[in-house]
């Protein structure tokens, strides 16, 4: 196929040229029309009819140029060069921590840093999704037999992009720390990290794919044409109450029972095995909010006191990087009543340090965070979880 | 709490300039919830100390641009899945900000919390008086319920006339979504 670049002098022969465009048996593939003769008009041409449209522009004496040789030949080069870049992504690691990236690239990145990292990083396996999609979780350890651990957790609600995000930069900043920066070497030397960057990897592609608001796992519903269940809905903590739907077309529909999504089961039963998390951290956007139990009822949690302290402690370091303001308080209090959360069941299940983050911004862009704003916002989350991550450390024996 | 009638609260805010973070305003504001029919949209007076910053320049640049335009404008997703807005839709962006606001306004309960989450897609439609209208469908995040709501308005808008909403209405979605 070519593709030619003609030139028009005048109204006469725009409409010739328009004349040709009604000629569907030439199959072209104008790219830009025929509308006036001020514009060229740039057509694509199938090799059985390069001959004939020649011929006519150049009986009518229209000018007329080659633009592309050979379209195949073009198409083979950018073919090329992109498994190439690809290829050059996946040997020198060049994945950019400011963009946002597909669930594939997001996990190639996981075994780059495992492989890079590998004195410190392990990428486990914990379960997969309902779409089969593996859940990987990067374990960061110096050793020992089942140390006290943090847990993190990001990507829990699919729309909440920068929250992946901020998760991989996390994973490098650890990683690369180790050895550096005394208060990471400090705790890897005593605890273990575990980091979930994407908790629900199908709502993440379906974010790609579809429909870039979605929040829900893409479970089936019986009896329903909608699709997926809140997995923040899911937890067995306050299960079916206020603050929940019992609506399967609802983006807080909290499924037909406690952890009868696969994604929320896979975390439970890793948590349960392991037995020694000491911190359960979760990643949210937007809001720019520090919360920590209860969500499912409004009363006070055992270690209030601990915890809110704790927490203005944490926002008191987010916002001496950016001047972010973060609001702390407990789920209940500050947004919303909201049953079947996940702080809620980490913390009845004796979990105390147990925090839900909801990241930048607090409305202007929402979910669609732009990129520039990856890395600020995981740098001054860092800070947060690294104050709550200290005070495990110091209070852990 | 007032009896038979409704809630209502006073409030002391600040109001911040969007494009210029150091400009600054008090305001002070009283807004009424009414009880029981949830179709009234809350009474709201308010009293602004001092004065909003002139944008009479980036206004008519806008409209100047607009006006010029060879064909009616035509554009979604704003901002894009990345968060990206063209330095040329800013200014449809922030009208829509602004327009959403209002259908924020008369769509209120004390049980809800609208955001602007994005422009799924916007016309432009042509008009032989000298206002630009736009006709936009939004998605609006209503946070209580994390719903998405997709919300259709026609936006009346001129540099010296303000900006009016002349009719709006609440889309449906699809299951499929």
């Amino acid at each position: 196929h070519q593709v030619l670049r003609i030139k028009t002098r005048n109204e006469e022969e725009v409409k010739k040229l328009q004349l040709l465009e009604s000629l569907e048996h030439l199959e072209l593939d104008f790219w830009i029309n025929p509308s006036t003769p001020a514009l060229p008009v740039d057509v694509r041409i199938p090799a059985n009819s390069i001959q004939a449209v020649k011929a006519f522009l150049e009986s009518q004496g229209i000018e007329y140029s080659i633009l592309i040789e050979d379209v195949q030949v073009v198409l083979d080069k950018e073919k090329e060069d992109m498994a190439c870049s690809l290829q050059r992504d996946r040997s020198s690691n060049s994945f950019n921590y400011g963009t946002y990236h597909s669930l594939d690239s997001i996990y190639a990145e996981l075994d780059h840093l495992a492989s890079e990292y590998s004195n410190i990083v392990s990428k486990l396996q914990i379960g997969e999704s309902y779409e089969k999609r593996p859940l990987y979780v990067l374990k960061f350890s110096t050793g020992g037999r089942n140390r006290p651990a943090i847990w993190i957790d990001a990507g829990i609600h699919a729309r909440e992009w920068v929250t992946q995000a901020s998760a991989m930069w996390i994973a490098k900043k650890i990683a690369s720390d180790y050895g550096k920066d005394p208060s990471i070497t400090s705790l890897l030397n005593k605890m273990d990290i575990f980091l979930l960057t994407v908790s629900n990897p199908d709502g993440y592609v379906f974010t790609h794919t579809t429909n870039r608001m979605w929040r829900k796992t893409r479970s089936k519903n019986q009896g329903s044409l909608c699709v997926g269940v809140d997995p923040n809905r899911n937890w067995d903590a306050g299960f079916g109450g206020p603050g929940a739907s019992n609506n399967p077309c609802s983006d807080s529909y909290h499924g037909p029972s406690a952890n009868s999504e696969v994604e929320v089961k896979a975390v439970v039963d890793f948590i349960k095995k392991h037995g020694n998390i000491w911190a359960f951290l979760t990643l949210h956007s937007y809001s720019q909010l520090l919360m920590y139990p209860y969500g499912y009822k409004c009363t006070k949690p055992a270690d209030y006191a601990e915890l809110d302290a704790l927490g203005r402690a944490a926002a008191s370091s987010i916002r001496s990087l950016y001047g972010t303001t973060f609001t702390v308080g407990s789920i209940c209090t500050t947004i919303y009543q909201a049953s079947g959360g996940s702080i809620d069941w980490s913390y009845d299940y004796g979990i105390k340090y147990s925090f839900a983050f909801e990241l930048r911004d607090t409305g202007r862009y929402g979910f669609l965070l732009p990129a520039n704003q990856i890395i600020p916002t995981a740098e001054e989350t860092w800070l947060g979880l690294k104050k709550i991550m200290e005070h495990v450390r110091d209070n852990s024996y | 709490d007032i009896d038979d009638v409704g809630h209502k609260y006073y409030l002391e805010l600040v109001l911040e300039d969007v494009l210029d973070k150091d400009s600054t305003v008090n305001c002070t504001a009283e807004v009424l919830y009414h009880l029981g029919n949830k179709n009234i949209a809350p009474d709201v007076q308010f009293t602004i100390e001092g004065e909003l910053k002139n944008a009479d320049e980036a206004d008519n640049i806008f409209y100047n641009r607009i006006k010029s335009l060879e064909k009616e404008l035509v554009a979604e997703n704003i901002p894009d899945s990345h968060g990206n807005v063209s330095p040329e839709m800013e200014p449809i962006r922030l009208l829509a900000w602004v327009a959403s606001g209002y259908v924020i306004w008369q769509n209120s309960t004390e049980n809800t919390k609208f955001q602007l989450a994005q422009i799924k897609h916007v016309k432009q439609v042509k008009r032989i008086d000298e206002y630009l209208e736009f006709d936009y469908v939004i998605l609006l995040h209503e946070m209580v319920s994390q719903e998405i709501i997709p919300w259709q308005m026609t936006v009346l808008w001129h540099p010296q006339h303000g900006v009016q909403v002349t009719r709006d209405s609440r889309q449906p979605k699809h299951a499929s979504e």
